[in-house]
């Protein structure tokens, strides 16, 4: 009788264990395959509207606007911006903070992104380096992000997505800038990893149909 | 548990033996696409926004 409620037990531990196992595997690969499909299907969608018309400056929740790349990631390394940063939108790719300022635009471009799981598209964001260049692509134009500064923040520092970084949350902006924000350290929620830009030009891609010369920086 | 499962599966070794590798197919790949989206939704782990 004890003996097999005490192997019962043992067997039932034994098996949450190996579900706890499997749901690390989960999180930290097996969502990548999922958010890989999500992004590679926005991204479709989007280079579709840019041909089909003029896309609404206003995208939807989950929507992707524009593409950001980032040649320290890699030389071709891309992804589609979609709107929101809840975990619906966050799963798809880097998510666009709602309300937060637009591609080029005075303000601040603030983007989230998962740092492992998920596509995790802000994996590599402690490599980059003051003056890496960070372009974003609009339907129209490219713009050129400078990266100015990295730091950590308590995830309660929600001034570094503010129209001025570090200003009021309702402030005027004092210039155009770029924000990204992913958890910090890997694997964890503890604090948040900052990277900070301000635009250094923008340039139409009817001048530029190929991009600008940042992109092949790094 | 599991002795129990495995002395109720049907059939010769070859075909248990399959049974069993089907089943722990199964739990793992309703655990993977169903469960786990499910749980990690509600769980909110990962928040990379501030």
């Amino acid at each position: 009788m004890i003996r097999t409620l005490v192997r019962g037990l043992s067997e039932l531990a034994v098996t949450a264990g190996a579900v706890l196992l499997l749901f690390v595997v989960y999180e930290v690969w097996v969502t990548d395959l999922f958010s890989d499909r999500a992004q590679d299907q926005v991204a479709e969608e989007l280079r579709e509207d840019w041909t089909t018309g003029t896309p609404d400056p206003e995208p939807d929740l989950g929507q992707a606007f524009a593409f950001v790349h980032v040649p320290r990631f890699g030389a071709d390394w891309t992804r589609a911006v979609v709107e929101g940063t809840d975990p619906d939108e966050l799963e798809e790719g880097p998510g666009h903070y709602v309300g937060s300022a637009m591609p080029g635009e005075q303000g601040n471009f603030a983007l989230a992104g998962h740092r492992v799981g998920r596509g995790s598209p802000f994996l590599a964001l402690d490599v980059l380096r003051p003056g890496d260049p960070v372009v974003v692509e609009t339907v129209d134009a490219w713009h050129v992000y400078r990266v100015t500064t990295t730091t950590v923040v308590d995830p309660s520092e929600s001034s570094v997505v503010a129209p001025t970084p570090g200003g009021a949350a309702n402030g005027e902006p004092t210039g155009a800038f770029l924000t990204m924000t992913t958890c910090h350290p890997k694997f964890s929620t503890r604090e948040r990893l900052v990277v900070h830009g301000e635009l250094e030009g923008s340039t139409s891609k009817t001048a530029a149909p190929d991009g600008p010369a940042a992109l092949e920086e790094v | 548990m599991y002795s129990w499962i495995w002395h109720h599966l049907p059939g010769p070794l070859p075909v248990r033996g399959t049974t069993a590798l089907v089943l722990v197919l199964a739990v793992v790949a309703l655990l993977l696409f169903v469960v786990f989206p499910v749980a990690s939704s509600h769980l909110e782990l990962w928040t990379p926004s501030l």
